[in-house]
């Protein structure tokens, strides 16, 4: 009797303690599922296998990043678990992979997942179960609709505003250009060609000569390059992945045509595209970025390139120096790390979207000297501006101001 | 009338139609020695041309690292068929394509392990050789003559050499090839190992056109399939023919929309058009419009 009087005296003296100041004797802070004292649980997709696997690597560098913040003490003192699933870039496999993740492995949210059919597949699961899906890895303009959407949000510039910012830049900067677009036949390639004739407007669009697609699974583009060059074009907007983009670039140079060149962020890798296509053939080749090229020396002295290399060396081993995606995971997941940080001891998933939703002027070392994360209640696209630059010698050189996408 | 653009596209589908020539003589070369279609032709290929690209990496010239591309792959191809396909000689078809299928999912996953998915860029030889000129690469020049010269190897082989003649007797008819002293299970294996040879050449052939990345003959495979089935599956010289012949009528579809000023297909299903050509082809002549007529007693 005793006890059990002294027990319930003990609980209520807890309780009460619970209610005006958070006690470290029961728990520091409020939580929603997925998240404790001691762990932040992370779920994530991406295809390790099938035929997008080369995106593969990102999921490795942000598990390598979380290691490396769990080494160094964890987030506000919880270490993160990050729980990265295959789905082989299969919307269907998406499904029932996030479901798994959600309601089995209970995680406090879903962080970058990759690819735009696997995103669109469990919008609306994500928002009906009220998880965060936050900064997913797509450039597609519909991660940013908080009146629809309040739990989804993208990360990267998106692929129609970048269209915008070339076409504007074009008009600006060649008089009576015949214009010509080489584009990938599927929603990214639609995404850039919508963004560039709105960018154009009306009057613009007329000056377009040639427009013409390939399918990714044509061996080469070179019968596309003469089509465009026979037309008399003399602006090119290249919207194309890495392999496409070399031989195009490639092409345009053996056949002597010159354009005033634009290649989309998505191909942008001097290793990659330019270095295999000929630095010849590069030279003045303009393209907008966010994020810094591994391979472009500019960057080697660099405090941020020297602290980037460093943790690839130690905990990201296996990764490609020269890979891009490196980077792209490395910083989203600083990104993310910034938010949690945020959230302090409230890790509900409504306080998670909040903190998402005010980040202001986040400047991260391997993004673009001022390149900025903002977001608000009513803006859910994270980064938004991006510069120019031109390439010169075997390096790009940055150059104007750093473009907004309102501004643009 | 614009010649120089008739021109350019010709080329440029002649051009391609070598690269689908190239896929299309490796396959026919399996099916000539054991009558399957090797599902993985082009990973082992993709794969061949990462060993040359390592070779090439480590220093050695590039015609050593060809030749030396060209034994290991011939070496891979004959192991690949002593250790795994030897299990399965009286197994059914389709225990035969799963094990295909697995083999095209290891090779793919296994090069994008070793030397990642990055785009590598892999060096053309006849550079140096050939002139460039605005019509046609040196590259695309070489890899025609290649093609040629392969085709001549490969026909010269099969019909003149005693091997040659016994290959084919040990994949038309293994029994009777047995009664006649034919090591039919070793013929097999040196088929194997030809066509993996055959494939390497492609892919190098194929890589500094289209780069270097473990997906290098996804799609080419494909056309390399019609290539094959259009000329002929059995006979290497239609199979090549059928190479040249897709290419330039890809290529054809657009230049006649392009004269006529009008678009119907484009570039969309230019493709399409064309292996709806091919469908048609063999609904006619079933074995391709070079195959021989093979008749078989039941």
């Amino acid at each position: 009797m005793s006890i059990s009087r002294r027990k319930l005296m003990q609980g209520t003296a807890a309780a009460g303690v619970a209610a005006t100041v958070v006690g470290p004797a029961i728990a520091k802070g409020k939580y929603d599922e997925g998240a404790t004292d001691k762990e932040i649980k992370i779920g994530h997709t991406n295809p390790y296998s099938g035929p997008a696997s080369a995106y593969g690597t990102i999921g490795k560098a942000i598990d390598a990043y979380f290691k490396k913040i769990n080494e160094e003490g964890g987030i506000n003192g919880r270490k993160v678990t990050f729980i990265s699933q295959d789905d082989g870039y299969s919307p269907p496999k998406t499904v029932e992979v996030i479901r798994q993740l959600v309601e089995q492995e209970k995680v406090l949210l879903v962080f970058n997942t990759l690819g735009t059919p696997p995103n669109t597949a469990i919008q609306k699961y994500m928002n009906a179960k009220k998880v965060p899906q936050l900064f997913v890895a797509t450039g597609a303009s519909k991660w940013g609709m908080p009146k629809e959407f309040p739990w989804t949000m993208g990360w990267q510039p998106d692929y129609n505003t970048e269209g915008q910012i070339y076409a504007k830049y074009l008009l600006a900067n060649k008089k009576d250009a015949k214009i010509a677009v080489l584009y990938q036949n599927d929603d990214y390639g639609k995404d850039y060609l919508e963004g560039f004739h709105k960018g154009l407007g009306d009057a613009g669009k007329k000056q377009i000569v040639s427009e013409v697609s390939y399918e990714v699974t044509d061996p080469t583009v070179d019968s596309q390059v003469i089509q465009m060059h026979s037309k008399g074009a003399d602006a090119f907007f290249n919207i194309t992945t890495p392999k496409f983009a070399a031989q195009a670039i490639k092409k345009a140079g053996e056949i002597g045509w010159k354009p005033m060149h634009f290649l989309n962020n998505v191909s942008a890798s001097v290793s990659t595209v330019l270095k295999p296509a000929g630095f010849e053939f590069s030279q003045g080749i303009l393209t907008a970025a966010y994020l810094k090229d591994p391979t472009d020396k500019q960057w080697f002295g660099h405090q941020g390139y020297l602290e980037w290399v460093e943790w690839m060396k130690k905990y990201h081993a296996s990764g490609n120096i020269q890979d891009s995606f490196n980077v792209y995971g490395y910083t989203v997941a600083q990104t993310m790390t910034h938010v949690l940080k945020a959230c302090g001891d409230d890790l509900t998933r409504a306080n998670i979207m909040k903190q998402a939703a005010s980040i202001k002027g986040l400047a991260l070392p391997m993004m673009l000297p001022g390149i900025k994360i903002n977001t608000s209640a009513t803006d859910f696209y994270p980064i938004q501006s991006v510069q120019l630059q031109r390439f010169k010698g075997e390096t790009w050189e940055l150059f104007g101001d750093i473009l907004a996408a309102e501004s643009a | 009338m614009n010649w120089e653009f008739v021109l350019h596209q010709a080329t440029s589908g002649l051009a391609n139609g070598a690269i689908y020539a190239s896929v299309a003589l490796a396959l026919v070369m399996i099916y000539t020695a054991t009558e399957h279609i090797n599902f993985a032709q082009g990973e082992m290929a993709m794969f061949s041309c990462y060993i040359a690209w390592q070779l090439i990496d480590w220093g050695l010239p590039y015609w050593v690292a060809f030749f030396c591309t060209i034994a290991i792959s011939f070496a891979g191809g004959v192991a690949i068929e002593r250790v795994i396909l030897k299990r399965f000689h009286n197994a059914p078809v389709l225990a035969v394509i799963i094990v295909f299928i697995g083999l095209l999912v290891i090779f793919n996953s296994i090069a994008g392990w070793i030397w990642s998915t990055v785009l590598k860029q892999f060096p053309s030889p006849f550079v140096d050789i050939f002139p460039t000129t605005k019509l046609v690469g040196p590259h695309q020049l070489g890899v025609v003559l290649t093609i040629l010269i392969i085709l001549t190897g490969l026909y010269l082989f099969f019909r003149f050499t005693p091997l040659g003649l016994a290959m084919r007797a040990a994949a038309q008819n293994p029994v009777s090839a047995r009664l006649v002293g034919v090591r039919v299970n070793w013929m097999l294996a040196l088929g194997w190992g030809l066509a993996a040879a055959v494939g390497a050449v492609a892919g190098m052939m194929v890589a500094p056109i289209v780069f270097l990345d473990p997906n290098l003959m996804a799609g080419i495979l494909l056309y390399g399939f019609a290539s094959a089935l259009l000329g002929g599956i059995s006979n290497p010289g239609g199979a090549v023919l059928g190479g040249f012949i897709l290419g330039l009528l890809e290529n054809g579809i657009i230049v006649v929309e392009n004269l006529v000023g009008v678009t119907v297909f484009g570039n969309e299903l230019k493709l399409t058009v064309a292996l709806i050509v091919v469908i048609a082809v063999l609904i006619f002549k079933p074995s391709g419009l070079f195959g021989k007529v093979r008749v078989k007693r039941v």
